[in-house]
């Protein structure tokens, strides 16, 4: 089992699909929102997702192909 | 002497002991070095500052390493330029250019990363790693091989050539990930806290936004000890902006100047402007964007620092500027012309914004204002690659070049005069 942080952003109708419940549901990870700023079209939540590293993964793929955006929690590494 | 005493987090202000650490356990806000202040007080003077090193190591008492020892490579105390041309043309009456294009690898990250390595050689590390598309890895391949230490520089795989040379002569590990910008992104992060090395602007990132702080104290003891009424920085993951603002209060803190009331803008180009943005829909919050600019240097999506940026626009009555990729040619152009530097597409980002900035009246004519050039232009030639006028092509003939000469007098008399 590990633990990944991430964070999360909702552009538009996204805000309003259940994305986080339906990953736990469909995913062996178990996710607990640290922090979130949820607007009507906007929002994103920092996330903690605990699994087996590859369930993560594909947890989070999943999420992505639903149009979440999935960040670093640190922003942005790679510098020019 | 260190006056480093701990890590605080920015956001609840918890402490930690002064490790390999970047994020707050409990609240995942970023750490922030804590100094003893009250100990520098009368200790850290003008005259101790003046009699160091002509180097950014002049400050050493106000940088987060806890010896007296760092990798010296003679960065920093750069040339602080009064730019007459460029003011005269945009209006300006006392510009100035912080001409950081010749740091030992050609860019401003030389401080940063100066900085992290000595933390990091400190704290025991004997990797330094990054990842990175040009700059922030040349710097960290050259102070590696200062120090002794080991470099592993991630990068994108579709990277140009060009670009990877300015970092591979000095024979660090490259590790060419093939994958998006993104996922070079994620797998960096997630390396950091399964490998024992040092990643500058991850695990030792407190320490490594430090060293930016040193543009603000040069900029003010160049000044006379005085800070400038108005700043114009680059902006990609804020940090540079914060902290040169930063190193402008600490000053004040320690009596060494008067208190700033110095305005900080602060420049994006139009296909990476999360922070400026922001700023403009007057929004705290943050929107992370996927770049697509020539201004490679500033391409940073998500940025770290941002809300901070923007929270010191707000304390310091600046503003933000996003300008265009044509802009941003037409800015490397201008500056080279008038001043004779060649800045990278960072510098052309941040003498566009200016002008901008001047002409919507937000910098006025009479203020004091100082425009940070971060990087050399030879970086990234091909910018203004087929921009420029071309060369005169002619016979080795007195009378060929004589023709040719006449052509380019009746093209410039032809010309519109500028003002």
């Amino acid at each position: 089992m590990v633990r990944k942080r991430v964070r999360f952003t909702f552009e538009g109708d996204l805000v309003k699909d259940p994305v986080i419940w339906q990953m736990g549901r469909d995913f062996a990870v178990v996710t607990n929102i640290r922090m979130a700023d949820v607007e009507e079209r906007y929002g994103w939540v920092i996330l903690e997702v605990d699994g087996e590293p590859d369930e993560i993964d594909r947890a989070i793929a999943w999420a992505e192909t639903k149009g979440v955006r999935v960040d670093p929690i640190t922003g942005d590494v790679v510098e020019g | 002497m260190s006056y480093m005493t701990a890590l605080h987090c920015r956001e609840c202000g918890r402490e930690y002991e002064p490790g390999p650490l970047h994020v707050c356990e409990f609240c995942f806000g970023p750490l922030e070095v804590t100094y003893d202040y009250d100990g520098m007080r009368g200790k850290v003077t003008r005259k101790r500052i003046e009699s160091g090193p002509p180097t950014m190591w002049r400050y050493i008492d106000l940088l987060p390493i806890a010896g007296d020892d760092p990798i010296e490579m003679g960065t920093g105390f750069t040339p602080l330029l009064r730019a007459e041309n460029l003011g005269r043309e945009l209006g300006l009456d006392e510009l100035y250019l912080k001409n950081d294009c010749v740091n030992p690898t050609w860019s401003f990250k030389d401080r940063v990363v100066g900085v992290a390595a000595t933390r990091a050689r400190e704290l025991g590390f004997t990797t330094l790693a990054c990842a990175s598309t040009g700059n922030l890895a040349n710097s960290v391949s050259a102070h590696a091989a200062k120090a002794g230490m080991d470099a592993i520089v991630f990068i994108p795989s579709d990277l140009e050539q060009s670009k990877i040379l300015g970092s591979a002569i000095y024979a660090p590990t490259l590790v060419a990930v093939n994958g998006s910008y993104d996922d070079v992104n994620r797998l960096c992060s997630e390396l950091a806290g399964r490998y024992p090395w040092a990643f500058v602007n991850i695990n030792v990132r407190p320490y490594y936004a430090e060293g930016s702080k040193t543009l603000g104290y040069e900029v003010a003891e160049q000044l006379g000890w005085q800070a400038p009424d108005h700043c114009v920085v680059p902006m990609a993951s804020g940090s540079l902006y914060t902290k040169i603002w930063k190193g402008l209060t600490e000053l004040h803190r320690l009596g060494l100047i008067d208190e700033p009331h110095t305005r900080m803008s602060g420049a994006q180009a139009e296909g990476c402007s999360p922070i400026a943005t922001a700023w403009m829909g007057g929004t705290m919050n943050i929107r992370p964007q996927r770049p697509n600019t020539i201004a490679k240097s500033l391409a940073i999506g998500n940025p770290a620092d941002g809300y901070y940026a923007l929270k010191t626009m707000q304390e310091t009555n600046g503003a933000a500027a996003a300008v265009s990729d044509d802009e941003v040619v037409e800015g490397m152009k201008l500056l080279a012309r008038t001043e004779g530097i060649f800045a990278e597409t960072a510098g052309g980002v941040t003498i566009a914004a200016l002008k901008r900035l001047v002409q919507s009246g937000v910098i006025r004519r009479g203020e004091r204002t100082v425009v940070f050039i971060t990087g050399a232009g030879l970086k990234t030639p091909d910018a203004v690659m087929g921009r420029l006028a071309a060369s005169l092509d002619i016979e080795a003939t007195v009378e060929s070049f004589e023709a040719a000469k006449r052509e380019v007098d009746a093209r410039v008399s032809a010309a519109p005069a500028t003002a």
